[in-house]
């Protein structure tokens, strides 16, 4: 069987549902309701039509040679998924899932995030669909990300602070699941990365995969051949799925995904999964995470919001198991001199998380010289984290950003950026 | 039988059922989680589940995670749940369940998990994110063993996974009687009255409710129809309000339930 054929619920040992026999009935009706609209045209047209007049696809590919020159002379072609509205991939699975919930007769939708990039984009798809949406976000990063919330709550969402546990990303999902045990006749959770109880990693993925479908495509029309490797940074590990899941059975096509190491995958700070985490069961699926002794799960850490998750998907442990995908650790800083190069070079701000897939394509490149062919996701834009970046990189006019409302919304801490 | 079925069946043939309270192992420390427990013992309930805390319990309500959060940041470690046992047992003579999360018990080793429950005295385990489609170890562990092993039916199951819950369950099985989480309910759902009529019909002999019970008249109406009562969120209140005192005040009222009504 191909690679590209493993639908779940398990890939290898990976996957399944651990969860709380209450929503097994709601999982059966979505995971239905899914293979239904797979192979409906109607439903295929519904979300063709969505991407080519809302998201904005095909998104285009863009070759950066001078950013290449860094990187060993490698040829280096970007996805553009920051091109999307809401400016990531994110878009790609809340309008699929929104069509399934609205085929369901839900009319709640609910979402957990972490920086915001999800929740941004799950209320942006309930806006669209005239549905009721309430985010999920950890206390945290509320405060670290008010500009978030307020981009939120101006699409009509509900922005619920999590106050338990860590108050991070992974409480959001517990909390969202709560919700979604306690309203699951009206509510859809609309889950947003390749992690969690089946069906939600085989469907996040298929929502993600027209990534590799147009960029395998437009790289062969733009080279001729296939790429030597394609690479993405992986968190939960949607944008990494979407793009790889079209190269799984090219075995001359190699996959890099690229974690978060915080400040080292050999310190305590970091967000490794693969890397540095053993099997186990978290939210939902058995998969790599980042645990204690006891299988306590241990909180993670990055300068990038959306890759701050101690789970990944089940399918990338798979790949990863099988050797098919590597997946290495990139830390903070070189995320943040990538994000740097880049911009300089190409006038292309990338989102941090995504700038810790061009650090790994620098190293990447150089490994393997000017021969070869490199195919980047970037998977979303950095707008949102201008101000992790002026303070990085001390570029920010503190005493300007002192006198201006952006200030009275975020007197504290300043944060970071998207969901990976 | 399993002895744990044997109580709540003696229970239930006394005309009444079986109280069962939950208190997490741990909270506020090990010591007063273990006089606890005991003191539950000693005020009419029947069976015990301890808790064992665990960093992302998607199926407690806030009373219960704020209690377990805390004994985390105490230091609770997982062979703190076999002590905690082995303690309350040695002390009351009352079967004691433990209530975990399924990540703790794979991280241990569900084998040597087992085997260290059997050595504390403990009857088995109560699984809330463990779907007996998901537990071929635990299945073939606790048959070795001889362990109960506590699945959960919920109103949204269909007739063929209630059916495969009761065969699954041995001691008893769990019926959620709400669509929720953990914690205490004004109304305790209708939805619990035809979900035990719905598991006895596909032969359940030993269905006890749980979810959101916390007065003596809730149990009362519960073991109207089922053979068990489970009360957790009140009790963990208690604790944190007025200590063990409390609790054995607390698991005394609630105890009253279990005596039919009197007549007028």
């Amino acid at each position: 069987m191909a690679l590209r054929d493993e639908v779940g619920p398990y890939f290898g040992e990976y996957g399944g549902r651990f969860v709380p026999e209450s929503l097994i009935a709601a999982l059966d009706e979505l995971d239905a309701a899914y293979q239904a609209a797979k192979v409906d045209p109607v439903f295929r047209e519904e979300l063709a039509t969505l991407h080519k007049t809302y998201t904005g696809r095909p998104s285009i590919i863009t070759e950066v040679p001078r950013f290449a020159e860094h990187a060993g002379g490698a040829r280096i072609i970007l996805k553009r998924e920051d091109l999307n509205h809401t400016g990531s991939h994110k878009i790609n699975n809340v309008l699929g899932q929104a069509l399934i919930a609205r085929r369901l007769g839900k009319t709640r939708l609910i979402a957990e995030t972490g920086a915001g990039q999800h929740g941004v984009a799950a209320a942006t798809a309930a806006a669209l669909f005239g549905m009721e949406c309430v985010v999920y976000m950890g206390e945290v990063d509320t405060e670290r990300q008010a500009l978030n919330v307020a981009r939120m709550r101006l699409l009509g969402a509900t922005v619920i602070p999590v106050k338990t546990g860590s108050r991070t990303l992974k409480d959001a999902i517990n909390d969202a699941l709560r919700d979604w045990v306690a309203n699951v006749d009206t509510t859809h959770y609309l889950l947003g990365t390749v992690a969690g109880p089946h069906p939600f990693p085989v469907m996040v993925r298929d929502f993600h995969k027209l990534i590799g479908e147009e960029a395998r495509a437009q790289v062969l029309e733009l080279t001729g051949a296939l790429p030597d490797a394609v690479t993405a940074c992986v968190g939960g590990g949607s944008n990494a799925m979407g793009i790889f899941h079209a190269f799984l059975d090219d075995p001359s096509v190699k996959l890099y995904g690229y974690e978060a190491a915080g400040d080292g995958h050999l310190t305590e700070r970091h967000a490794a999964t693969i890397t540095r985490g053993r099997p186990g069961v978290l939210h939902g699926a058995r998969s790599y995470l980042l645990q204690d002794e006891d299988g306590q799960t241990i909180e993670s850490h990055s300068i990038s919001a959306g890759l701050d998750y101690p789970g990944v998907g089940p399918e990338h442990a798979w790949l990863a198991d099988i050797g098919r995908a590597s997946y290495l650790p990139i830390t903070d800083d070189e995320a943040m001199q990538a994000l740097r190069l880049l911009s300089r070079t190409e006038g292309i701000i990338p989102a941090i998380e995504s700038a810790h897939a061009l650090a790994g394509t620098i190293k990447l490149g150089q490994e393997l010289g000017s021969g070869a062919t490199i195919l980047v996701n970037l998977s979303g834009r950095g707008d949102k984290d201008m101000e992790t970046a002026g303070k990085y990189f001390d570029i920010l006019d503190a005493a300007a950003l002192a006198d201006s409302d952006l200030a009275e919304i975020r007197p504290d801490e300043l944060g970071t950026g998207a969901s990976e | 039988m399993s002895r744990l079925a044997a109580v709540i069946a003696s229970r239930k043939s006394e005309g009444g059922g079986a109280l069962i309270g939950y208190l997490p192992v741990g909270y506020p420390d090990l010591e007063t989680s273990i006089e606890a427990a005991v003191a539950m013992a000693e005020n009419g309930v029947d069976a015990i589940e301890l808790g064992l805390p665990y960093s992302d319990p998607v199926m407690d309500g806030v009373v219960i995670q704020k209690a377990t959060q805390a004994a985390l940041a105490g230091g609770f470690r997982l062979r703190h749940g076999f002590e905690a046992v082995a303690a309350i047992t040695a002390r009351v003579d009352r079967p004691v369940l433990l209530m975990t999360y399924w990540n703790p018990v794979v991280q241990f080793g569900v084998d040597r998990f087992a085997d260290e429950l059997v050595a504390a005295g403990g009857a088995g385990l109560i699984t809330p994110d463990l779907i007996p489609d998901e537990a071929a170890d635990w299945l073939a562990t606790s048959d070795r063993t001889d362990l109960d092993r506590v699945f959960l039916a919920a109103p949204s199951s269909t007739d063929e996974r209630l059916k495969q819950a009761v065969e699954k369950s041995r001691g008893f099985v769990y019926a959620v009687s709400t669509m929720g989480i953990t914690g205490a309910r004004a109304d305790v759902d209708s939805a619990a009255r035809g979900l035990v009529a719905r598991l006895r019909t596909v032969g359940a002999t030993s269905a006890c409710v749980g979810l959101g019970i916390s007065t003596p008249q809730q149990v009362r109406e519960v073991l109207e129809y089922a053979d068990g009562a489970i009360v957790g969120s009140l009790l963990v209140s208690a604790l944190a309000t007025g200590g063990v005192d409390a609790v054995a005040a607390a698991a005394a009222l609630l105890a009253t339930g279990k005596s039919p009504a009197r007549a007028h």
